[in-house]
């Protein structure tokens, strides 16, 4: 027998795949942009915070905040914030570009996610530091194409 | 087409404080993956640069990519110095630039 909630996880489940299959896995392209961004310079962990929810309901808008530990002085300020989705089409989402002026190295924006995923933010400083941390988002329906 | 951007920022500040500016832009953001519906692909469409100056000098900008949702939304935050006017710019994929000025008097 169909009951109306089988119909209901039926179309869930479905969704699901289809953003799954939307989102062709592209860690190897994430890699690539973080690789291109870091210069491949080793990258250390920390000092980043991701401000993000644990599940996002709608892929299409998940907020982001980014924060990062620095002094933001003439000689000790964050230059550069790039954004990955490991998962998405275009795995590129941002690049951020501050200087000393910024006061705290702090940047949000909405971002669309394509399916569950990690979210990989790398920063860049004047004194050659490279900072990398992740964060893993739930997405509930995928927010690139279809 | 496009609606006037929407800024948040405050008009008065200290000296050397760091304020936090708010910007919003009504755009589609077309990432250019998805299809109609006679399966043919939707060009690109995206604001794919945003810039902000403050007396001239660059403040913060970013490279956006069709990650970014629709209506991007960006926040970052500036030291004042001095009393004067941020200009904001969204550069669009098909070579619109829109542009707005706030002004901030920091005693």
């Amino acid at each position: 027998m169909t009951t109306r909630r089988d119909l209901i996880l039926g179309a869930g489940s479905a969704a699901l795949a289809l953003a799954a299959g939307a989102a062709e896995a592209t860690p190897e392209e994430a890699a690539a942009a973080v690789a291109k961004f870091t210069g491949g310079k080793p990258t250390t962990p920390g000092k980043i915070t991701i401000d993000l929810p644990e599940i996002a309901e709608n892929g299409n808008t998940v907020p982001l905040a980014i924060t990062v530990a620095s002094p933001m002085t003439a000689d000790d300020h964050v230059t550069d914030i790039l954004v990955v989705a490991q998962a998405n089409p275009l795995p590129r989402l941002a690049t951020f570009h501050l200087g000393p002026m910024a006061g705290r190295a702090e940047v949000a924006t909405r971002i669309r996610l394509a399916a569950t995923e990690n979210v990989v933010v790398v920063a860049k400083t004047s004194k050659g530091e490279v900072l990398l941390a992740q964060r893993p988002v739930k997405v509930t329906i995928g927010g690139c194409g279809g | 087409m496009i609606e006037k951007p929407r800024i948040k920022l405050p008009s008065e500040a200290k000296k050397g404080d760091v304020i936090e500016i708010k910007t919003l832009i009504a755009h589609e953001m077309e990432t250019g993956l998805r299809k109609d519906k006679d399966g043919k692909l939707i060009p690109r469409k995206i604001i794919n640069k945003f810039t902000c100056e403050f007396a001239g000098k660059p403040v913060f900008s970013a490279d956006l990519e069709p990650g970014i949702a629709a209506n991007p939304y960006l926040a970052f935050t500036v030291r004042v110095e001095e009393s004067g006017t941020f200009r904001f710019a969204w550069f669009d994929d098909d070579g619109t630039v829109t542009t707005a000025d706030a002004a901030i008097k920091v005693t």
